[in-house]
């Protein structure tokens, strides 16, 4: 059997650059929050540090390098640097399987812009998604700390009443496009149109509860700070909150890119097919309009930050069990009568 | 009841309606409004390049006058310590030696003059206290300091320079 170095290559390059765009829309969207938060406030925002305070992520993240490390004495230390990890590992995980473009032909070889085009991929983020709630919740636990273990108790059944309802408006979607393959659901869109004008209220329940499981503001009780300390990362100090703060926007970033790829046609963008330029441009094209997508979720997810006081907790509750769920099921249900109508007529 | 202000504003205890109910409609009001605020004129001052205007009546860090011919105003009256509400300053007096006439205005001078900056609240009593003209409140405020002796201004810090000379930094 022969290696196909080729591939391997290419694979690597991918993961690498996957990995580092990232973490760098990562770093640039904290920059981004404090910006937005100053300019919706009145304010500057960061202008510091280099021109219009590009640098600041930069001095954040040396700051947080070379602040002291603090282990509680009575935590479990192994779960206490354990929870960080995981967190920030899964929050990268998500990323494998989300096409970033088409293909490009180079010298002979289709590279695809995408990790894994695995034939599960939903399924697979939907997996991922669920491992993030054990960062927060070993995290909490290991910190022996009331507080951090209320916040973490808090956000874990958030999350798991959340993912419920965004699961549910999942389906309804995969029942319209009938494949669990990222790739294949931004192809239909390319030929057939966005599916947030087929599926506008699965949209919304799936936008919602993306905010739910990014622990985003109006869903922030994870992080409530004026009742809990600070929430789960109470105990934590230098490059290991660090870490939970960073796993939180690039998980941010990764549901831009979900969003944008599965209701707001991926790295498709219109008239893609008809512009007649060669098709690696096409495909570079198209990556571009999918960071500007992302960009614009982002920005979405900021605004929101900075409008919308948080829910109470038994108001979250009501929200994820009353409302999105029923929601969510009669939206399963009229989509399934119209596929039904549609194949049998 | 009468109002006390006219912004009084009466609390709706109406049940909510369906509009209300979804949240929606009025987070996107609400969103609009946050929205609009990107293009309102910025409130921040840029500090260290930009610096806010102080009214005309401000009153900041005392210096000690001069008269035309470079000569100390003070003559150690004790006035101004005297007018003092906060006590926050002391002198001590000297006699005028034959040869220092360039240096002092008239036959006593304040050997000693402090002002702890810690103390003082800045009302200004002592400039209308002092018959000579010799303080006066400027347009400055006093700088961070690591240690509370730094706040207790002596005369090198509070005397304006002579006539062709540089004041120290």
């Amino acid at each position: 059997m022969t290696i196909d170095w080729f591939f391997i290559l290419e694979k690597l390059v991918l993961i690498s650059g996957v990995l580092a765009i990232s973490l760098v829309v990562a770093m640039y969207s904290t920059w981004g929050e404090r910006k937005v938060a100053g300019i919706i406030q009145d304010r500057l925002g960061p202008n510091r540090a280099g021109f219009m305070g590009l640098l600041q992520p930069l001095a954040d993240g040396g700051k947080l390098f070379f602040k002291e490390e603090i282990i509680p004495g009575n935590s479990n230390r192994f779960l206490f640097i354990l929870g960080p990890s995981l967190a920030m590992i899964v929050a990268c995980m998500t990323s494998a399987v989300i096409p970033w473009g088409d293909t490009l032909t180079i010298a002979g070889h289709t590279v695809s812009l995408q990790v894994a085009d695995v034939n599960i991929g939903i399924l697979y983020i939907f997996g991922v998604v669920s491992l993030g709630v054990y960062g927060i919740m070993l995290g909490g636990w290991a910190s022996n700390n009331k507080y951090s273990l209320l916040a973490s108790i808090r956000a874990a059944s958030q999350i798991i009443s959340y993912e419920l309802a965004m699961g549910l408006s999942l389906i309804a979607l995969l029942m319209m496009t009938g494949s669990l393959s990222l790739k294949d659901i931004v192809e239909q869109q390319r030929h057939d149109g966005w599916n947030v004008f087929y599926q506008p209220l699965g949209f919304l329940i799936f936008l919602v509860c993306s905010f739910a499981e990014c622990n985003r503001t109006p869903f922030d009780l994870a992080e409530a700070e004026s009742e809990l300390n600070g929430g789960y990362h109470l105990e934590y100090s230098s490059m290991k909150l660090g870490f939970y703060l960073f796993a939180e926007y690039i998980n941010m970033f990764i549901s831009s890119a979900l969003m944008a790829s599965l209701y707001f046609g991926g790295y498709s963008f219109p008239g893609m097919d008809s512009l007649g330029l060669s098709p690696n441009l096409v495909t570079i094209l198209g990556t571009a309009a999918l960071f500007v997508k992302i960009i614009c979720f982002l920005f979405f997810f900021m605004w929101v930050r900075w409008t919308i006081p948080r829910f109470r907790y038994d108001q979250l509750m009501r929200l994820g069990w009353n409302i999105m769920i029923p929601l969510a099921l009669a939206n399963m249900l009229i989509t399934g009568a119209i596929v039904l109508y549609r194949s049998t007529h | 009841m009468q109002a006390l202000t006219s912004r009084a504003k009466q609390v709706d205890r109406k049940p909510m309606t369906f509009i209300e109910k979804i949240y929606l409609w009025n987070i996107i009001k609400g969103m609009w409004i946050t929205f609009k605020h990107i293009w309102k004129r910025k409130e921040t001052v840029r500090y260290p390049e930009q610096k806010r205007p102080f009214s005309p009546v401000f009153r900041g860090l005392h210096i000690l006058n001069r008269d035309a011919e470079g000569r100390e105003n003070c003559t150690a009256c004790g006035l101004c310590a005297v007018a003092c509400p906060a006590e926050a300053i002391t002198m001590e007096a000297a006699e005028r030696k034959p040869g220092e006439e360039h240096l002092y205005r008239e036959e006593k001078y304040a050997a000693r003059y402090e002002i702890n900056m810690l103390r003082c609240i800045f009302c200004g009593f002592c400039e209308e206290a002092c018959p000579k003209d010799a303080i006066y409140l400027t347009e400055t405020f006093a700088p961070a300091n690591y240690k509370r002796e730094g706040f207790i201004y002596g005369k090198p810090d509070l005397l304006i320079p002579a006539p062709g000379e540089k004041k120290k930094a």
